[in-house]
């Protein structure tokens, strides 16, 4: 009974939080400037976050060690975008191949998750020969997919399709969706002007937010505790009647669905995208993302994908441009130095910080609010059992 | 005589070279708990991997209540390499992966204890009954199997209960006494609802107070959960006292079988193994 309260307590938080979070990025969007990094930092942010924990979905929770994100990425990527591109636009966008093949197109929600579906149907194929091998194999069939794929992209003969090696553009993005005008209207009723509100931001943090909150409803489903099963020991797994190559099938299914439309939200943000653009550092960055937040933790994951965006697009951009400080030059600032740090902190973090910031537990408000207590309040009775 | 639950017949375990059970044929009828007893390295645990499924065997068949679990024959490169006997009495092949034998009714421990690390003793317990669920993917996701799920639980506390663990279910599993751990593998056993049940030596590493709790224990689970036992194990003492029949192997083959009156009296299970073990 006890349990139960406090579930629904977590619930009625966690509702108020997220109402709070969307009211706030609003406010932003309303008085900030739109060039403000806080933005980049944000969008880029939770796609990543969404990228990340589907990355975490396999690799944490599962077991299985995927290296083909930026390719089920770049199949998501490219399938919203060759399904949004509208009609009259895409004379411009295929100038070198005629108009392209396509001749319609679908609606912006349906592409995100065409986008998802695509890449999960890639996976499934890979996966059919894979996942029966040892998980080492996965990591190698994976990344050579995912560079395969990359090369496949950008082949002049599918150019009709993908425009081969050329940008496809003036597809959807984050500011210029159904919703978007919805809230630049409900703006404009209230006060007069839509002043600089475009809900990009609220867009994307409530379309990964969704996708995040489908992947813990997984995790902690009785699927969710059979995965957790075959990355502890895949012989008791199975048998506990576990079937191993279904479960693996459907945990890198889902993941890469998830990568597919974290790609769709890319192409989005990005406003154009190019098949090139997804490299195996992607990939990595991402695989950094998850080890640092914590493998196996969701909100670690989470929290690490902003400070690596924040660290990456902002805060260190300093360290790539020359300064001088009265008439002398401040050494090693040069344009790839930022680089240099960026590897050594993140050295440090691997090395220091083995666990990630989160290790494998997780954020939620009873724990946050149970540890305020205990820290601040000292005759709290100590039952914290989460961070 | 009461039904038949396990049979193997002819069966053979070649790796390589090594042949590990030899044209060994066995049955466990239902309620009977049968041990399996024999020295270090005689086979014994590879019996329970190939009733599992873990391993394919190179000859013979296995029936679970009728039903094939295994037929199988030298092929491919064992067709050259085959030491074992009765080659050529078996034409057919099917194999069950561990999976599908379990959901068939066959549970195990281990020798080394396979406990899911990472997890709480109530989650170890749970997650076996992951077999049993009506769920799809779906509507276990977005809870619409709340009903099941609730089930799942309240199965679970209760099989905790019944196994004595119940005080300890929020521990993680590792972090529990060596005896409490092998009951903890039993439970999760109990949990997938077994008719067969296989213990790889749930006394190992046990004080002799634990070993005789863990006798009246074993006689109250086959009672409560109406099962069949097949168990191995190296301290006479409970294999002597909780046994309807005894096996003897050694070097992969059958020596004995009987009564254990009958198996403390063989002259050749005395030399092989009895002998042994009293040194010891
Ligand atoms: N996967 C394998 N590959 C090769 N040889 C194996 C394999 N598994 C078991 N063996 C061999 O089969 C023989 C029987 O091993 P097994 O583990 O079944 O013995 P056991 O009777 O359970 O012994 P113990 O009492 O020590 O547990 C041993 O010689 C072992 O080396
Ligand atoms: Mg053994």
């Amino acid at each position: 009974m006890l349990e139960k309260s406090k579930k629904k307590i977590n619930l009625t938080v966690s509702t108020i939080l997220i109402i709070l979070l969307l009211f706030g990025l609003y406010l932003m969007e309303l008085f900030l400037s739109p060039s403000n990094m806080i933005f980049i930092v944000l969008q880029k942010g939770v796609i990543y976050a969404l990228v990340a924990v589907s990355m975490n979905l396999l690799n944490g929770f599962t077991g299985l060690f995927s290296l083909g994100q930026a390719g089920f990425m770049l199949i998501g990527a490219y399938t919203y975008a060759i399904f949004t591109i509208p009609n009259e636009a895409r004379t411009a966008v295929y100038q070198y191949f005629g108009g392209g093949l396509i001749k319609f197109n679908l609606p912006v929600t349906i592409s995100i998750i065409l986008a998802g579906v695509m890449a999960a149907v890639f996976a499934f194929l890979i996966g059919l020969p894979v996942l029966r091998l040892k998980s080492d194999y996965l990591a190698i069939a994976t990344l050579g997919f995912a560079e395969i794929i990359r090369a496949i992209f950008q082949w002049n003969a599918l150019g009709p399709i993908t425009n081969g090696s050329n940008l496809l553009r003036k597809f959807p993005s984050l500011d210029s969706t159904g919703f978007s005008k919805w809230i630049q209207k409900i703006t404009c009723d209230i006060f007069g002007k839509t002043g600089n509100v475009t809900g990009a931001t609220i867009y994307a943090f409530i379309a990964s937010g969704i996708c995040i909150a489908i992947i813990v409803l997984l995790i902690n489903s009785t699927y969710g505790r059979a995965f957790k099963a075959i990355r502890d020991d895949e012989i008791a797994a199975e048998a506990m009647g576990i079937n191993l190559a279904k479960h693996k099938q459907i945990a890198f299914c889902i993941s890469s669905f998830f990568a597919g439309i974290s790609g769709a939200l890319l192409a989005m943000y990005q406003t154009t995208i190019q098949a090139s653009a997804f490299k195996s550092a992607m990939t990595y960055e991402i695989l950094l993302v998850v080890v640092i937040g914590g493998i196996g933790s969701i909100t670690g994951s989470c929290i690490s994908s902003f400070l690596f965006i924040a660290a990456s697009e902002w805060w260190l951009r300093f360290l790539d441009a020359e300064k001088y400080v009265g008439g002398v030059k401040v050494p090693f600032l040069r344009s790839g130095f930022r680089k240099v740090v960026f590897s050594i902190i993140i050295m440090a973090i691997v090395l220091f910080y083995r666990q990630g910031i989160m290790g494998t537990r997780e954020l939620t408000p009873a724990g946050v609010w149970n540890w305020f207590k205990k820290t601040f309040i000292k005759s709290a009775p100590k039952k914290s059992k989460e961070a | 005589m009461s039904k038949n639950v396990l049979t193997l017949s002819n069966v053979t375990m070649q790796f390589g070279g090594v042949v590990a059970v030899n044209n060994l044929s066995l049955e466990v009828n239902e309620g009977e708990i049968v041990s399996l007893i024999g020295p270090n390295g005689a086979g014994k645990t590879t019996v329970f991997n190939v009733i599992t499924g873990v391993y394919e065997a190179t000859n013979g068949s296995i029936e679970l209540n009728g039903q094939t679990l295994l037929s199988n024959y030298p092929k491919g490169k064992m067709k050259k390499l085959y030491a074992g006997e009765n080659k050529g009495l078996y034409t057919k092949t099917v194999v069950k992966t561990p999976d599908q034998i379990t959901k068939l009714g066959v549970a195990r421990t281990f020798q080394n204890i396979r406990l899911f690390k990472s997890q709480t003793v109530f989650e170890n317990v749970l997650v076996a009954r992951h077999l049993r669920r009506t769920s799809n993917l779906f509507t276990a996701t977005f809870k619409l199997n709340y009903k099941e799920e609730a089930k799942m639980r309240s199965e679970t506390l209760e099989l905790l209960r019944i196994v004595g663990l119940e005080d300890v279910k929020d521990e993680a599993a590792t972090s529990l006494p060596y005896g409490k751990q092998r009951r903890l593998e039993i439970a999760r056993a109990l949990a997938t609802e077994p008719d067969l049940l296989l213990l790889d030596e749930p006394a190992a590493g046990m004080n002799p107070q634990e070993t005789d709790d863990l006798t009246a224990f074993i006689h109250d689970i086959r009672d409560k959960f109406k099962l069949t036992i097949l168990l191995i194990e190296h301290h006479m003492n409970l294999v002597m006292d909780i046994s309807d029949r005894i096996y003897a192997i050694d070097f992969g083959k059958l020596i004995a079988s009987g009564t254990p009156d009958e198996i403390q009296a063989n002259q050749k299970v005395i030399d092989a193994y009895l002998g042994v073990t009293e040194d010891e």
